[in-house]
């Protein structure tokens, strides 16, 4: 039945497209023109979406040429090569129609009709409405042709097989434009289109099954596939979820990398820096609305178990760290935890010290990092790396000590989990 | 109009130094933001003779923001800068190589090589004289005469680590340090000096006292400015 159906909308798409290319050909008729003020306020806007999806953070390697591609992305499939989507003839996408970019990026196929695997998130972008992926074509368009050809991707087998990723697309892929929800505001449903259409936060912000799919469009956090960043849940008042803060401070952390309660690091603070910081007023805002209302309310959630007395080795245990956090983190953090708002983040009561898993705590004491560099917050104060001063024992101390001191609850951080923590795509 | 500029620009560290503690209690200066640099670029006299970590104070300003940017864009490899530096923006680079030029060196205190006076002799040639059959301009030459680095962008030589300086030397023989610089000076430089002489230099360069400060630009003769012009320019390396 299912199969029928979509046969049946299937051939019916094939009219819209031949209608829609031979429509785009006049399109390309007109574009030869000089250009309109309609053409560029087209490609404006086009600029403007393809920042907020931050095409670029893909399509771009480190010091690369904008949109050139090239950029590796290792998953457990293999590794996957961005393309280059500059407008070369031979490189890029330069032959490419309107039609084949609507193709792209609606159903997630190649202009050649091969299936798109998902490391490109179609699965995202499918939500994404005509007008603006036309305008993201047209933007692409207008940048200068880079003549760049990258190396081929390394599927490992058997997820070469195309025949597999016809299934896992039957199985996963809902394509469809966003649809909005007559019953919320505007800005809710503007949210929702760029939370979970043009900005794909689901690619990171969900954990993913063995096959790689988004368990669900919920935003329930997850390790990054490809990153060595754990992505916290967006929903869960225990993580990232901020159904709690002011819509102020969820657009002050968003736009400027950096609020009173937390700062952005890792793959976020990449994001915040590429993308968020350059959004409108109006869509930040709706962003911030729109996960204000996804997230549990403390309460929906496990009451926090009551405070059991702890065992006298553990007492040592975090005594230990106490130690190593007098030493190197307290002259910045504070006493109590309570850190500098806005410049040193505190640590008492900050989820992302106390979260599940302790990863993106531990790499910010090896590695260290300065929040990103925003309008907001032109010149940020930094933490230094300590992978060469404090010992893996060390860091699981001080890291255990913080995720159990001052009212904090965390569980205990072992030397292994610390070494399990290392790695950078560098 | 010069003299207000100059005016202008003498009044910007009296301003950073009059910068009222907030309310926080801490003050509101590059020195408290450059806090994880000083971590391993500290203070000579807290650093391990054996330690990795160079000197950058009192380095030619535009050799150290040219780092710091290609250190940000992979043209410079080494992890930890890759990941501090991930999301810095040109202008706070350029804020943070200033201050570190600026700051009065803190060097480590010569180590008397363990050479062979045949050993130094052919150091002491290379530095000062150079190479012409292997087309090896002398490292003074490009570094400047006293070796403390030209204005803007070559690097001083001496209160380097001798750890420091033997890694570079293996980063650019394997052509691992600029990718993608062309020409790559250094690294055809590096790669024309045998082993015997790479160890040599790296032993003999700590023995010397830090002194004096960078050459002007004009230290450099036309030719080698040609021949290093990606690292003097930057541009060719710029996105």
């Amino acid at each position: 039945m299912r199969n029928l159906s979509e046969a049946r909308l299937t051939s019916i798409w094939r009219i819209i497209v031949c209608v829609a290319g031979g429509l785009l050909s006049l399109v390309q008729m007109a574009s030869a023109q000089p250009l309109t003020d309609s053409d560029t306020e087209q490609v404006r806007r086009g600029e403007y979406l393809a920042r907020a999806g931050n095409c670029m953070g893909c399509h771009t390697t480190r010091g690369g040429e904008s949109y050139a591609g090239g950029r590796k992305l290792n998953t457990p499939f293999g590794q996957f090569v961005t393309p280059n989507i500059t407008p070369d003839n031979e490189t890029g996408i330069g032959s490419w129609s309107g039609e084949d970019f609507w193709q792209a990026l609606h159903y997630g196929k190649s202009k050649d009709g091969r299936n798109l695997y998902p490391a490109f998130p179609y699965t995202e972008y499918t939500k994404i409405t005509r007008p603006d992926a036309d305008a993201i074509f047209a933007y692409l368009r207008s940048l200068p042709p880079i003549a760049q050809t990258n190396p081929p991707h390394k599927i490992n087998p058997p997820y070469d097989n195309q025949a597999l990723l016809y299934l896992w697309r039957k199985w996963y892929f809902n394509e469809g434009v966003y649809q909005p929800d007559k019953s919320k505001s505007d800005e809710w449903n503007r949210g929702n289109y760029l939370v979970q259409g043009l900005g794909h936060c689901n690619a990171c912000h969900t954990p993913r099954n063995v096959w790689g799919a988004s368990q669900d469009d919920q935003l329930t956090g997850g390790k990054i596939m490809g990153s060595y960043w754990y992505a916290p849940s967006l929903i869960s008042p225990l993580e990232a979820g901020v159904s709690e803060w002011p819509v102020e401070d969820i657009v002050e952390l968003l736009s400027t990398g950096i609020n009173s309660h937390a700062v952005t690091s890792g793959s976020m603070a990449t994001i915040v820096r590429q993308s968020l910081q350059y959004l409108s007023d109006y869509d930040i805002r709706s962003i911030a609305v729109y996960l204000q209302s996804l997230g549990e309310k403390k309460g929906d959630a496990k009451a926090p178990r009551k405070a059991r007395k702890m065992p006298e080795q553990v007492r040592q245990y975090l005594a230990l760290g106490q130690e190593v956090y007098e030493k190197h983190c307290q002259d910045c953090h504070g006493q109590s935890g309570e850190g500098i708002p806005k410049i040193y983040p505190p640590l008492a009561g900050n989820r992302n010290v106390t979260m599940s898993p302790p990863l993106n705590t531990i790499r910010n004491v090896l590695y260290g990092g300065y929040p990103p560099t925003t309008a907001g917050n032109p010149r940020p104060h930094g933490m230094p790396p300590y992978q060469h001063f404090i010992r893996d024992t060390e860091i699981a101390q001080v890291v255990s000590y913080i995720r159990n001191a001052w009212g904090n609850r965390g569980s205990l951080v072992s030397p292994e989990d610390v070494d399990n923590s290392r790695g950078s795509e560098f | 109009m010069k003299f207000f500029a100059f005016i202008l620009l003498a009044m910007i560290p009296g301003l950073a130094s009059a910068a009222e503690p907030s309310s926080s209690g801490l003050s509101d200066t590059l020195e408290e933001r450059v806090k994880p640099c000083i971590i391993c670029h500290r203070d000579a006299d807290r650093i391990d003779r054996d330690a990795y970590f160079p000197r950058i104070a009192g380095k030619p300003a535009g050799y150290l923001f040219n780092q710091l940017r290609n250190f940000r864009d992979g043209r410079r490899y080494y992890q930890p800068m890759a990941i501090l530096l991930e999301n810095m923006s040109d202008e706070y680079m350029r804020e943070i190589a200033d201050y570190f030029a600026a700051q009065p060196y803190a060097y480590l205190e010569p180590v008397v090589p363990a050479l062979t006076p045949d050993e130094i002799k052919s150091v002491e040639t290379l530095m000062y004289s150079g190479d012409p059959e292997r087309d090896l301009p002398a490292c003074g030459a490009c570094h400047g005469e006293k070796l403390m680095g030209v204005q803007p962008a070559i690097p001083g030589l001496l209160g380097l680590p001798h750890a420091y300086l033997a890694a570079q030397f293996g980063g650019w023989r394997n052509g691992g340090i600029m990718r993608g610089q062309i020409p790559d000076c250094m690294s055809e430089i590096a790669k024309k000096l045998t082993q015997e002489e790479v160890n040599a230099l790296v032993q003999w360069l700590p023995g010397l006292p830090v002194s004096g400060q960078s050459a002007g630009a004009d230290a450099l003769t036309p030719e080698l400015a040609q021949r290093c012009r990606t690292i003097l320019s930057g541009k060719e390396v710029t996105r």
